[in-house]
């Protein structure tokens, strides 16, 4: 059963979520392009550029629309789809809140324990690790054409330096890099 | 109380494009200084909290706000307040989308703005590095994590509790030997 799958998907994904939207992505990834396929690396990237370009969170976003793309490349309806979006949207948040909901109680009573602060300061390493692990997967001949001397890989290579140089040194607006990206495209291919 | 928070919530999620970490500036301006439901130092015990615990940053400070100032109502309105507008544009763009996805022109812009996709989740990587404090004796272990997830295709999942096992451990020796870090 496709919902149900879809809603225990986005739970799991919602708990393990450490460090923010960005250490979600591999997550998301994992469960939905290699795990139960339901849609390919390619329409994955698309998602998740959409999802950087609207406003809200961007693991709210890509749940929401990973949730209605999952359902609808099944070969189900859309009307479908939207109650898959909102399936998966309703998961991702409902046990983290809980647990937020506890902590907050369990944290009025132990303020400062020095175990959960080492525990916090591990998740804090291997969050970076996982967020590295979302940009080497998305490394893939989809996103950046087949390696070599060709117009698109080259493109591809000088668009991602640009982008990373603006975004790290100068903490650039996403969309400003994506669509002057998507211009680019447009005039160049 | 509820409509207030559900106002401040939605503004603080729809008006900033980029996700979580975007939004800080947005969410000091409206909970500290209009508002004035946290105190500055309250706001940065908070926002610490929230990026530790599990979730979308984004949530998890609605969560608290909401929890504080008005209890579980409170959490359900800001919340509310905070995905309902994200997830109607994305429902119309998933919508719209699906059609135009084989359009020439559609395919030229996102054959562009792929790469771009990828160097905006690169460059966080080297932002987090420095506050997660890595260091050349920790280093390995956001690298293994790394190597992991993408060369043996193990789900994050068994990571991150290795990571919170790993943590208990190490936490409870150093407790023991009464080493202070």
């Amino acid at each position: 059963m496709l919902f149900l799958k879809l809603f225990f998907t986005f739970l799991k994904i919602g708990i393990f979520t450490f460090g923010g939207g960005y250490s979600m992505i591999a997550l998301i990834q994992n469960e939905v392009v290699v795990k139960n396929g339901w849609m390919t690396a390619q329409e994955f990237t698309d998602i998740l550029a959409v999802s950087q370009m609207t406003p809200g969170p961007v693991g709210i976003n890509t749940a929401t629309y990973a949730g209605y793309t999952a359902v609808v490349n099944s070969g189900l309806p859309g009307w479908q789809g939207v109650v898959g979006s909102l399936l998966a949207s309703l998961a991702i948040i409902i046990l983290p809140v809980t647990a937020m909901l506890l902590v907050l109680r369990f944290l009025s009573q132990h303020r400062n324990n020095s175990v959960v602060d080492t525990v916090f300061r591990v998740l804090r390493l291997v969050v970076v690790g996982l967020i590295a692990a979302a940009a080497l997967l998305l490394l893939t001949v989809d996103s950046f054409g087949t390696p070599g001397i060709n117009l698109q890989f080259i493109i591809s290579i000088v668009i991602f330096a640009v982008v990373f140089y603006f975004s790290y040194r100068h903490r650039t607006n996403p969309i400003i890099l994506i669509l002057a990206s998507g211009l680019i495209g447009f005039l160049v291919y | 109380m509820l409509w207030k928070l559900f106002v401040s919530f939605w503004k603080i999620g729809s008006f900033t494009i980029g996700g979580g970490y975007v939004m800080i500036p947005l969410m000091e301006k409206e909970l500290v200084d209009r508002r004035q439901w946290l105190t500055r130092e309250e706001f940065l015990d908070y926002m610490s909290l929230a990026q530790a615990m599990p979730g979308i940053f984004a949530v998890n400070m609605a969560t608290i706000v909401g929890k504080r100032q008005a209890g579980w109502r409170g959490v359900v309105a800001a919340i509310a307040g905070n995905i309902l507008m994200p997830i109607a544009l994305i429902l119309l763009l998933a919508i719209f989308f699906r059609h135009f996805r084989d359009n020439a022109v559609v395919e030229r812009i996102f054959k562009g703005l792929r790469p771009a996709v990828v160097a905006l989740i690169a460059a966080p990587v080297f932002r987090m590095a420095k506050s997660a404090k890595v260091t050349l004796r920790n280093c390995w272990i956001p690298v293994v994590a790394a190597l992991l997830i993408w060369l043996l295709g193990v789900s994050p999942v068994w990571v991150i509790l290795a990571a919170i096992a790993a943590g208990t451990i190490y936490g409870k020796l150093s407790n023991r030997n009464g080493v202070p870090d």
